[in-house]
């Protein structure tokens, strides 16, 4: 059984980085968002894994990150859903182009 | 700290009546305001009282001198070790003297003013300035230091032109406190400009240092005060200067437009601070630096002569044409503080050569008393009829006797007529001129002649000429608290003149017995006769002597009516002249030149946010493209172009 070459695995988390952002800038709503941010931060994830494996095998530094940047996934994900349910209560609505108060 | 440390009570006693009553007065002590300013105030003049026997009977006179003790002096500002701005007090025969008279009359019209004010809405807060106008004059009177006097001198403004517009709704208020107070600032700004010049060369602040060092001057300091400018002494300008901040609250001419104005406020407030206190400060300031004037520049001192007599003739002219009672008594004003100023002008200093100073503080003492009772008295006439015109007056002796004597008493001692208060002032003043100029003696003496006939002219129109118009409804003459100073003050100008005040107050602090002179007397007091019989021909009963008069000199007299046409000449200056080439100029830059600089940065920010608030569409996914492109160029920039 031959090893999966790294550049494959590269390929896969850029192709998942990219799908993310243009999910990112082509959705108005916001949950969908939400999930086109953890597509990136998952394609980042795997980035990390991988150079962890195939250029440092003794070292676990890309293990670590992974972890970290799950939990701050999973933190950013509730406060992100906490403002989505106040934006959804004061406006109606979950779309991002409602809510442009703030613009000059 | 020595025995005298009790005299900072004096000023700080009002100072406390001023800030519990301007704190709390209108809400929670309005009923007791009255009395607890009146109570602080005689507490205040009692103990002026003990510091003046103190001083004068007991520890003032050393080595047969009365010597100027320094009761308190702590540094308050210190600019260099030698220069440094100190709160301290004076005591010395004037300061002594004049914190009788401020805190007796202070006193007397806080009385006063218990019956006069009762019923006014803004009763504490009249109250409140009273005690912060007699705070601050206290404490100019008892200055230990030339820019201490300068602190209370503006301080005594800012209360006079807060009573004076007292009664705010009034236009005619507002516009006579805004004038007196910038009249005097006007004048202040000479007075700062000289005690710069003094203190420059003296390199000091203090009083009697900086006497001490004028008047004695050091060989090195000889050479720099007489160094001069356009031909006059340094020196002489700045105690010239100094004059010109005493003659603008002292209402000498030309700056005395202010003080005929300043009648608007309550007439208490004139008896007390237009009559017998603040007005007079100018010639206390004169008399406070009198040996560096007399020693080391009498040229200044002349000027002080020729303004004070130009004054006292002028004001008596003009006061024979009013007809406002209270426009009269300024303007008599106005001429009793040139008789005190041309008393100083006349003044040696050694000994009896010194006589003139000695008469000019006489006459400040006497005059308070008559002054402040003839203000009070007009108060309490004005009460009664409610006018100041002379013609809704006239015959009012039946309804007001107490008024009616003390007004009597008070216009015979301004007319100089034996034995009351004013006869001895004026006569050493007259004798002091006699012996020095006699030009300015026979002004004196034509004023003094005229002085009687207008107080003569007033007292008859008030209380004879034609019938009472009043009936019987009238609320009689006031009440006792409006009486009693009015008997207290006739009492003082009864007795003041018998004091012999040159065994108190001469002008080198050496007391000399003077030599009352019987056959030199007999001149003024004819001329001051003959006044008061001419003002008995025309003004006793009613007739048509005095339009005929009046109308037979024409021009003269419309002249003298319209006060010289000195306002106009100041509006003309400042409207036409100041307004055109100064303000109007000074808008232009301001509207155009500044205004325009500061709008154009504005319009440049407009201009600039517009371009670029487009970019904040509020859009989060434009957003995140900006942030996107921007990670994207940094990371090609440093990849690929920076490394």
């Amino acid at each position: 059984m031959s090893e999966v070459p790294l550049h494959h695995i590269l390929f896969v988390s850029t192709a998942l980085f990219f799908i993310g952002m243009y999910g990112f800038f082509t959705r108005r709503n916001m949950i969908t968002m939400l999930m086109a941010i953890e597509l990136m931060l998952n394609s980042v994830n795997i980035n990390f894994i991988a150079f962890n494996k195939y250029l440092f095998p003794e070292k676990m530094d890309g293990i670590f990150f992974t972890i970290f940047i799950i939990a701050i996934a999973a933190a950013e994900a509730a406060v992100a859903i906490a403002i989505i349910i106040n934006l959804y209560r004061s406006h109606k609505s979950i779309d991002v182009e409602e809510a442009s108060e703030m613009k000059y | 700290m020595n025995e005298y440390s009790y005299t900072a009570l004096i000023p700080l006693l009002p100072l406390a009546s001023f800030l519990l009553l301007g704190l709390f007065g209108r809400k929670y002590l309005s009923s007791v305001s009255g009395w607890l300013g009146t109570g602080s105030m005689l507490v205040s003049s009692i103990l002026s009282l003990i510091a003046a026997w103190q001083y004068f009977f007991t520890d003032g006179m050393v080595n047969g001198a009365y010597q100027k003790i320094i009761a308190i002096q702590y540094t308050w500002l210190q600019f260099s070790p030698n220069v440094s701005i100190d709160m301290g007090i004076l005591l010395d025969p004037i300061s002594a003297m004049m914190l009788m008279v401020v805190t007796f009359v202070s006193l007397m019209v806080h009385v006063y003013s218990l019956g006069y004010m009762k019923g006014e809405e803004r009763y504490a807060t009249y109250y409140a300035f009273l005690s912060l106008f007699t705070f601050s004059m206290l404490g100019l009177v008892l200055s230990s230091n030339i820019f201490q006097i300068y602190i209370f001198w503006e301080l005594v403004g800012v209360s006079s032109y807060l009573l004076i517009g007292f009664y705010f709704d009034r236009p005619a208020a507002v516009a006579a406190s805004k004038k007196a107070f910038i009249v005097t600032r006007f004048a202040d700004l000479g007075f700062l400009i000289g005690i710069l010049i003094l203190s420059f060369y003296t390199e000091t602040l203090d009083f009697n240092l900086l006497i001490e060092r004028l008047s004695t001057p050091t060989p090195q300091l000889t050479g720099i005060i007489t160094a001069s400018f356009m031909g006059i002494s340094a020196l002489t300008w700045g105690l010239v200067l100094v004059f010109i901040g005493g003659a603008g609250k002292s209402a000498m001419f030309p700056l005395h437009i202010w003080l005929p104005d300043a009648m608007e406020g309550p007439t208490p407030v004139s008896a007390l601070i237009h009559a017998a206190t603040m007005v007079v400060a100018g010639v206390f300031l004169v008399a406070r630096l009198f040996p560096v004037f007399i020693l080391s520049a009498p040229a200044a001192l002349e000027v002080v002569m020729y303004t004070g007599v130009f004054s006292a003739l002028l004001a008596a002219i003009i006061a024979c044409t009013q007809t406002d009672i209270k426009r009269v008594l300024a303007y008599s004003t106005m001429s009793q503080i040139g008789y005190m100023m041309f008393a100083l002008g006349v003044s040696g200093y050694y000994a009896e050569s010194g006589a003139g100073y000695m008469a000019s503080m006489f006459h400040l003492f006497t005059h308070a008393f008559y002054k402040s009772l003839l203000f009070l008295g007009a108060g309490a006439v004005i009460h009664l009829v409610h006018s100041n015109e002379m013609k809704d007056m006239g015959g009012l002796r039946k309804f007001m006797p107490i008024t009616h004597l003390t007004f009597l008493i008070a216009c015979l001692a301004i007319s100089g007529i034996p034995p009351f208060a004013g006869f001895f002032s004026k006569e050493a003043i007259l004798h002091a001129a006699h012996v020095n100029n006699s030009f300015i003696y026979w002004l004196a003496l034509i004023t003094s002649g005229i002085t009687a006939f207008y107080m003569f002219r007033l007292y008859f129109s008030i209380f004879w000429n034609k019938a009472s118009k009043i009936h019987d409804n009238h609320h009689g003459e006031g009440t006792w608290s409006m009486k009693i100073p009015l008997l207290l003050l006739a009492i003082g100008t009864l007795l003041a003149g018998f004091i012999p005040f040159s065994s108190f107050v001469t002008a080198d602090g050496i007391p000399y017995h003077s030599v009352f002179n019987i056959g030199f007397s007999v001149l003024p007091v004819l001329f001051g006769l003959s006044g008061i019989t001419i003002a008995w021909l025309l003004y006793q009963k009613q007739n048509e002597r005095a339009e005929k008069i009046s109308g037979s000199l024409g021009g003269l007299y419309h002249a003298a009516y319209r006060k010289f046409y000195i306002d106009e000449v100041y509006l003309f200056f400042t409207k036409k002249i100041v307004f055109n080439l100064i303000g109007k100029p000074a808008a232009w830059f301001d509207r155009n030149i500044v205004d325009g600089f500061m709008n154009l940065l504005a319009v440049i920010t407009q201009e600039i946010s517009a371009l670029i608030k487009e970019l904040q569409s509020g859009k989060v996914q434009g957003y995140a493209i900006y942030f996107f492109s921007a990670i994207c160029a940094l990371t090609i920039l440093f990849i690929y172009i920076l490394n």
